[in-house]
């Protein structure tokens, strides 16, 4: 069944693409169609080419003038069918090779395999042997991102629940997605939110559930000009970032100083066991009183009064509990 | 919706495109290395080469169909070779989707931008030359990768400088930081090679300080200097982490942890001997401690919800460093 479904669909294909014309409906179903009812025939023509379509084979549908009925006539055209000639130098078919190995997207990292297949079946020698280049990885682990890209490309307006920085509960919000982008890290959508008839960017970590496509392909355009990086960057909170003011025992807390701001040695603290010395650290968010505490009795906050005091509620809690 | 059969039928279409061009620019093959070259098994690619005997031109005859050799391939005059004829039409692949296209170019600005500057011209003239290929329906100029966080960068130049030492036997003077002991060491190791566990990259190596196999995690390495002296222990493959990150020493000490809600996280991240669900979402945890200043710090980055259970000793000192850090706040600051 597969296999004759294979020949049938590879037949048709084969037949619009050497035709210099038109080929009308009757012909093809004379042909490749011979057996079935008029209902069945539609059906199976109807999937057939939509699936050709969606391997991304261009049918195309004219008017077949030359007839006396307006029967509809499909062709492929198979300049728009065939890959373009890439020729490659040896160094740039081996940092395509490379292409391969960076999505850790298991759909785009197929896509990316398939893109080169093509290229090889071009006759291009993909050696990535030799090459030296830091081997980037780009994960996607956001349910989300797969509905925003296709959306993206499709131009498909998208809905979903969101959930803002710090807030407890979602809203419903409705983007015309201009394009997905990486930043710090995670990744963004950036569109115009029809809700509030402006520009805004999303998270895609913060995207509850499922985004769900709401409306047509092709249904709006990306305004002329826009630079969806640099409409991520200007609308994207900063990254957590705030500062905190420790008090660090001498010689202890490496990890904050190797990358603190500033330190500032020799200060008086809150004991005089030993030494204790200034140390600013720019890093936000709630990790930072966990980071904290691992220290012990080696750290003390001075600031933000906000950390000292979750700092000291959280110690108090283990002392009660004991 | 496409039933299993008929998504069979068009993957094994798109298999089919690919092919008869790899072919045709590659002339005679053997079916093993043309299933090798395209990711296939052999036996898959046998049977989709006797698709393509129906297929053909639309007038019917004997002579319109593709022709593929199958006595070369089957049977007891075979040689392996594949030779299809009569189907010129099917040279040349097909176009990328814009799927295809923009995982790619994605990808090659991926790479871009981690590339060092020789490297980054070679990614320019390939990019150029697919963007043009693909110029029709990619979305790639709306999906952008950003820029390689540094931190990852260096990450990637030193895996690459440990596993060329590695590849090379020779030692490498490390500068690593050990966050249980809160202590910066200087050693010098034989590297054996990189392994992953948890999603961090460990090099694997036998450090002479130690005198022992050890792993260090890349992120914690400050320095690697790649030395010219030969590695001293006989080298060895880096081991198996599949069935956890740490062989279990003999000076282990076993600890049970009852955990909140909160901190239930830990079981994923570290190996743990076993796991009891409570009411609440809670958890009791045995585990095995090694180092008892790792499960102190651990437990105070999670307080106040983890405790010990037993041994209580671990407890009380968990409560008395917590009270010392407490007094901490309690003078004049």
């Amino acid at each position: 069944m597969a296999v004759h479904k294979s020949e049938r669909l590879l037949n048709l294909l084969i037949m619009l693409l050497v035709q210099r014309h038109y080929v009308s409906k009757d012909r093809i179903r004379a042909i490749l169609y011979p057996d079935s009812s008029t209902d069945a025939f539609e059906k199976m023509f109807e999937r057939d080419k939509e699936e050709l379509r969606s391997l991304g084979v261009p049918i195309e549908v004219g008017n077949m003038d030359a007839y006396f009925d307006d029967e509809p006539g499909y062709r492929i055209r198979p300049d728009e069918f065939a890959l373009p000639d890439v020729s490659l130098t040896a160094d740039e078919a081996a940092v395509i090779g490379l292409a391969t190995r960076v999505w850790e997207h298991a759909r785009l990292a197929e896509a990316t395999t398939e893109a080169v297949r093509k290229l090889t079946a071009l006759g291009l020698p993909l050696d990535v042997s030799a090459l030296d280049i830091a081997q980037p990885r780009l994960s996607a682990d956001e349910p989300s991102f797969d509905v925003f890209w296709e959306a993206t490309q499709e131009r498909t307006p998208v809905e979903f629940e969101y959930r803002r920085s710090g807030a407890t509960a979602t809203t419903t919000r409705h983007l015309e997605p201009w394009g997905v982008v990486r930043y710090s890290g995670r990744w963004y959508v950036v569109g115009l939110d029809t809700d509030r008839g402006e520009e805004r960017v999303f998270r895609l970590s913060r995207v509850q559930g499922e985004a769900r496509r709401n409306g047509q392909p092709g249904s709006y355009d990306v305004p002329p000009g826009t630079d969806v990086r640099a409409t991520t960057m200007r609308l994207a909170p900063e990254p957590a970032t705030g500062h905190a003011t420790l008090l660090v025992r001498e010689g202890s807390g490496l990890a904050l100083r190797r990358d603190a701001e500033s330190v500032e040695p020799g200060v008086p603290g809150p004991d005089d066991r030993t030494g204790w010395d200034r140390v600013v650290i720019s890093r936000g968010g709630p990790g930072v009183a966990d980071e904290v505490l691992g220290y012990g009795p080696d750290v003390y906050v001075e600031e933000p009064a906000s950390l000292r005091d979750e700092v000291v509620r959280r110690l108090r809690a283990v002392v009660a509990a004991s | 919706m496409s039933t299993p059969t008929a998504s069979g039928a068009k993957d094994q279409v798109a298999r089919l495109l690919t092919l008869v061009p790899y072919l045709h620019t590659h002339g005679e093959v053997r079916l093993d290395e043309a299933a090798a070259a395209l990711g296939l098994a052999p036996e898959q690619l046998l049977s989709d080469l006797k698709v393509l005997l129906m297929c053909g031109l639309p007038g019917g005859y004997p002579d319109d169909l593709i022709d593929v050799d199958l006595d070369a391939l089957e049977g007891p005059e075979a040689d392996g070779v594949i030779r299809v004829s009569n189907a010129d039409y099917l040279s040349r692949p097909l176009r990328l989707t814009p799927t295809e296209a923009t995982a790619i170019i994605v990808a090659l600005r991926a790479l871009r931008s981690s590339a060092r500057e020789e490297t980054r011209e070679v990614v320019d003239r390939a990019l150029a030359k697919l963007e043009a290929a693909a110029a029709e329906g990619s979305a790639a100029r709306q999906i952008d990768p950003g820029e390689e966080d540094p931190d990852r960068l260096d990450l990637a130049r030193l895996e690459a400088d440990l596993r060329d030492a590695a590849a090379r036997q020779r030692q490498v003077r490390l500068s690593y930081f050990v966050p249980s002991r809160d202590e910066q060491s200087e050693r010098v190791v034989d590297p054996r090679g990189l392994v992953t566990a948890h999603g961090f990259t460990y090099l694997d190596a036998w450090c002479h300080s130690a005198e022992a196999p050890r792993l260090f995690r890349l992120d914690r390495i400050d320095e690697a200097e790649v030395l010219d002296t030969p590695v001293a222990t006989a080298p060895e493959p880096p081991r198996d982490l599949s069935d956890g990150l740490f062989t279990r020493a003999d000076d282990t000490t076993p600890v049970t942890l009852r955990v909140e809600r909160e901190a239930r996280w830990i079981v994923e991240y570290y190996p743990v001997e076993a796991v009891r669900s409570r009411r609440g979402g809670g958890l009791d945890v045995d585990l095995l401690v090694a180092d008892e200043r790792w499960l102190q710090r651990l437990l105070l980055r999670l307080a106040p919800h983890a405790r010990v259970l037993s041994p209580t000793e671990l407890d009380q000192a968990f409560t008395r460093r917590a009270q010392d850090t407490l007094s901490l706040y309690a003078g004049p600051a």
